[in-house]
């Protein structure tokens, strides 16, 4: 599975035209496997399971089980199964279909930078998020005092 | 006249703190906006902070508390049934306390102490309506009565609409929204496009309209927040926007100062333009673009503004 600085790096190549030419396949496919990272580190196996016709809103269910701020990432995800259907009615060489595909990597770069977000700071996506220092246990006052 | 129509004619108004402070331009398009509409606006007395993203982090009844209090003065000394509020924290606030109070019996417990402390009436869910400056203008004059007011069509600027995460969510705060034909969608809303519309704008296709824009999380980690910002900028643009606009001034502010950051920071320029919707609508409505406060902003839109004819 590739990292998430991988799946970033890889997403800014289609959103900058550099690079292989990506599929709408390849962007869901992103999309499944930030939502993959979001569930193993929560201890869990990502379910192989699908719904509405897609494992990627199975996976965003079970990331948002127990955890309501994740579905700040819901329309996202939705977005990108919208995208993905218009793709399949649209011809490959067409404007349309490269503009299609550059808003879905733009929508999956969305999820990469919001779940990689929240993996750092979990209130992500929960108003308003961070206030990071406030949660942060401090265990070394020099942290605080070479500031 | 329908029964909101008449009741948001004249509604308590609660700026909150960011209309004060880095949205002046929000509170003096908001103004003038409703006084071309012919609304009313109330300040409410000795308003107080919402509880906004700060004390909500140190302890959620407090912010019930103190969002509790604009609510009881708007109803109790002010004899006003509906408070508006613009912000969306402010908004968002106002409506979770309206729900917790209603539905925990431990919220009420602790308002009524710290209302009784403070020396005012507690406030009881149901004293008054919580609306969003969208309801608002919808609610009264709506499309048709807007489209007819319109002295300066927006015909040829292409927007993209940004509502950010707060004015959707979480959905059991919003019962009035998802209720079919003529209400608010929590996946998909649309007042803002609707309204924009009416006032003769092209609304563009744009998928992260309710897309987490960073928020607080700019002060830990500032390069996920201009990230977070270019991207949803990046998508108006490929949508093909002109102009993002807005209806919370914390999106707002991080879509400008990340905008700039983004070129300083990453080497990214991006052009499009970050407008309130209110101050939009007041353009339409043939308001001068420092009437709605467009000099105030951080994103320079007057040469844009100019040369769709609009300024």
């Amino acid at each position: 599975m590739r990292s998430l600085a991988e799946l970033e790096a890889r997403l800014e190549d289609i959103i900058t035209e550099r690079g292989e030419p990506t599929s709408a396949e390849e962007l869901l496919e992103c999309g499944e496997a930030v939502l993959e990272h979001w569930i193993t580190v929560r201890g869990e196996d990502p379910t192989n399971d699908e719904h509405e016709g897609f494992r990627i809103l199975a996976l965003h269910r079970q990331g948002a089980r127990g955890d309501a701020s994740f579905n700040a990432c819901r329309e996202t995800c939705r977005e990108l199964v919208y995208h993905f259907n218009l793709m399949s009615e649209l011809r490959a060489d067409t404007d349309d279909a490269q503009s299609s595909l550059q808003m879905m990597a733009l929508i999956a770069n969305h999820l990469v930078l919001f779940v990689g977000g929240k993996m750092q700071e979990a209130g992500l996506g929960e108003f308003c998020c961070s206030a990071k220092p406030l949660h942060e246990e401090i265990n070394d006052l020099s942290e605080v005092t070479d500031a | 006249m329908t029964d909101k129509k008449a009741k948001y004619q004249k509604v308590a108004y609660y700026p909150g703190c960011a209309l004060e402070g880095s949205a002046t331009a929000y509170d003096r398009s908001t103004r003038a906006v409703g006084k071309a509409l012919g609304l009313d606006l109330v300040d409410v007395k000795d308003w107080n902070c919402c509880g906004a993203m700060e004390v909500k982090n140190i302890d959620a009844k407090i912010q019930t508390y103190l969002s509790s209090r604009v609510m009881s003065i708007a109803a109790n000394e002010m004899d006003m049934d509906v408070v508006m509020a613009p912000c969306n924290g402010c908004y968002h606030n106002l409506k979770k306390a309206e729900y917790d109070l209603k539905n925990d019996e431990n919220s009420r417990e602790v308002v009524g102490k710290l209302s009784e402390k403070a020396g005012h009436a507690t406030y009881a869910s149901g004293q008054v309506e919580t609306i969003h400056a969208l309801d608002w203008i919808r609610d009264t004059i709506g499309e048709k009565g807007l489209g007819e007011r319109v002295k300066n069509s927006l015909k040829g600027l292409k927007i993209a609409n940004y509502y950010g995460c707060m004015y959707t969510r979480p959905r059991h705060i919003f019962p009035e929204k998802d209720q079919g034909p003529g209400s608010e969608s929590t996946s998909k809303p649309h007042f803002m496009d609707d309204l924009l519309a009416a006032a003769g704008a092209v609304n563009v296709e744009f998928p992260l309209k309710t897309a987490c824009c960073g928020g607080a999380h700019t002060l830990s980690d500032s390069d996920m927040s201009t990230k977070l910002v270019l991207n949803i900028i990046r998508a108006a643009e490929a949508a093909g926007a002109d102009v993002i606009a807005t209806e919370c001034p914390t999106c707002h502010s991080g879509l400008e100062m990340h905008q700039i950051r983004a070129q300083k920071r990453f080497g990214v320029e991006t052009k499009v333009k970050i407008i309130y919707f209110t101050q939009l609508l007041g353009l339409a409505l043939g308001l001068k673009p420092k009437k709605v406060g467009i000099h105030e902003n951080i994103s320079d839109s007057l040469g844009l503004l100019k040369e769709k004819g609009l300024a």
